[in-house]
């Protein structure tokens, strides 16, 4: 089955999450949950001088939370505060490569909200 | 299997999805209406379109004849009596009304209110909110691993202080019927009311309402083929004399002076407002879909593809089924799990088929705990369900586990 939202990429940070753990000593950390289904996010960050040093994630969620959440963490590494503040749902989309859908908004996004939860 | 239905009758059925063969299995969430229904609604709309019980003109007459037409037709459906039932907009609402009207008319400090762990959040948050306002006790009987109400616990729950045993009639996750007769006399014996959600229970299969004794009945029609905006309280006529109001407003009056109003009849005493007639013209129409068909015949077919359907996935490697595996044990539902795979991804993948499932908590958040588990898959059936789509639905689980592998 070709299908866009199961493609290759998606599936390898489903099954292989990078960054996923938990920090020994974080800065910023959030924790959130899609009340739809339970799938839970916990993400940490490490910010010195502005900038993310270091990043975890952590929860159990469908193909859709886990990838877009790994997929975050990479993204963010060595980023700076002001940038990774700005982060949008469409570079999510971008990140993950397609439009996941209403349906699957909750899922794609759910590490986004953590990640602003945490700098909020 | 002989089919119960035609599926010709529900113009749904019909799309294709995905450019695929509809496959739809999540009648539990919502039935489809066949066409009667529709044409039933839409015949109101166009003919007969008028506020009932206030204008003294043709259309309104018949609008009201219609409106309480319909009212006698899901009496009739449950053995009641049409002044014993009253008009809401669902079955979650039909449970508040009991919750606000009779509950905090009747509950007070120190009383206790029982349900059980499988109630969907619709019959299990009104009482919490009700306990909690009186300070009166919740008390929850367990269900077994295969979603049976652990009668012992039951009875040793029930005391004297018990003003309300609230039920599901069918668990949406489970399937599983609680003997509500049993229930009932247990109850009575301690002078408690019994309540039943009866949202999956009355689509499903017969309901009479004298034999099994209860007090309360809460229906949502469009889980029985009929429209959503539109539910049913069925109560005894001697509590429903006895409540006061629930919402007020026009309709629901005889008199009413600047300080002070009497109220109407029963059951309009509980139906404030203009009510949602076409709703209801749609929901008699269903009753009288189900009728012919024969709720008897209905719950024949689905225990037959819940057999079916069963023995197919439990050939699947990695499925863990959630309740009782024996059909005759359960309504058209079954609760499912893929070793692997998030509900989610599963119900997009199925999607992607032309085959829709449910995926997630199913409104009953306490019950995923029990299990351990997040949210889970499930596939629920109607009378216009059939072995092919039962059969699409394995193939592509079977395809969606490749993907996942
Ligand atoms: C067992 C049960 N009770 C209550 C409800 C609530 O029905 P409604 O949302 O139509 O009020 C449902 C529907 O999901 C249900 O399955």
């Amino acid at each position: 089955m070709t299908d866009a939202l199961y493609k290759a990429t998606i599936l390898d940070h489903h099954k292989h999450p990078r960054h996923f753990g938990t920090l020994k000593r974080s800065t910023h950390e959030a924790h959130l949950e899609n009340t739809l289904c339970g799938d839970e996010v916990t993400m940490q960050f490490k910010v010195e001088k502005g900038k993310v040093i270091d990043v975890a994630f952590s929860g159990r969620g469908c193909a859709i939370t886990t990838a877009a959440a790994s997929m975050l963490t990479e993204a963010v590494l060595g980023k700076s505060l002001a940038a990774v503040k700005k982060l949008t749902s469409k570079d999510v989309d971008k990140l993950l490569g397609v439009k996941v859908g209403p349906a699957r908004e909750k899922c794609a996004y759910l590490g986004l909200e953590t990640l602003h939860k945490a700098f909020s | 299997m002989t089919d119960v239905s035609k599926k010709s009758d529900f113009p749904i059925l019909k799309r294709r999805i995905h450019g695929k063969r509809f496959a739809y299995l999540d009648s539990a969430a919502t039935a489809q209406r066949p066409v009667v229904v529709l044409k039933a609604m839409d015949e109101f709309q166009r003919k007969h379109n008028a506020n009932t019980h206030r204008g003294i003109y043709l259309i309104s007459e018949e609008a009201t004849a219609l409106y309480e037409g319909a009212r006698q037709k899901v009496a009739a459906f449950i053995h009641a009596q049409p002044n014993e039932i009253v008009f809401t907009r669902n079955a979650t609402e039909a449970i508040n009304l009991v919750a606000y009207a009779w509950g905090r008319a009747n509950i007070v400090t120190g009383d206790n209110i029982i349900v059980t762990e499988m109630e969907h959040h619709s019959n299990l948050v009104p009482w919490q909110l009700l306990c909690k306002e009186r300070k009166a006790e919740l008390r929850v009987v367990p269900v077994t691993d295969e979603g049976a109400v652990v009668m012992k616990e039951f009875t040793k729950l029930l005391t004297h202080r018990t003003k309300l045993v609230a039920v599901s009639g069918m668990s949406n996750v489970f399937g599983t019927m609680p003997d509500l007769a049993v229930i009932a006399r247990s109850a009575h014996r301690k002078n408690a009311l019994v309540l039943v959600d009866g949202a999956q229970l009355a689509a499903h299969v017969p309901v009479d309402v004298k034999k099994l004794g209860v007090d309360f009945l809460a229906l949502s029609a469009h889980k029985m083929l009929g429209p959503m905006g539109i539910g049913v309280l069925w109560a005894k006529r001697e509590l429903l004399e006895a409540m006061p109001p629930f919402l007020a407003g026009g309709d629901m009056i005889r008199e009413v002076s600047l300080q002070t109003a009497t109220w109407n009849d029963l059951p309009w005493k509980f139906e404030a407002g203009t009510p949602n007639a076409v709703g209801a013209v749609g929901f008699g129409a269903a009753v009288d879909y189900l009728t012919k068909l024969g709720m008897g015949s209905v719950r024949r077919h689905e225990m037959a593809l819940t057999a079916y359907a069963l023995k197919k996935l439990r050939h699947i490697k990695g499925v863990s089924i959630y309740g009782p595996t024996s059909a005759r044990l359960k309504g058209g539902v079954i609760a499912f799990n893929v070793q692997g795979i998030h509900p989610h991804d599963l119900a997009t993948l199925l999607d992607r088929e032309g085959v829709a499932i449910r995926s997630g908590h199913h409104c009953a958040q306490p019950l995923m705990q029990k299990f351990g588990v997040m949210a889970t898959a499930r596939m629920s059936f109607s009378v216009y369900t059939t072995k092919q789509d039962i059969d699409q639905c394995i193939a592509a689980i079977a395809k969606a586990t490749k993907v996942m592998a």
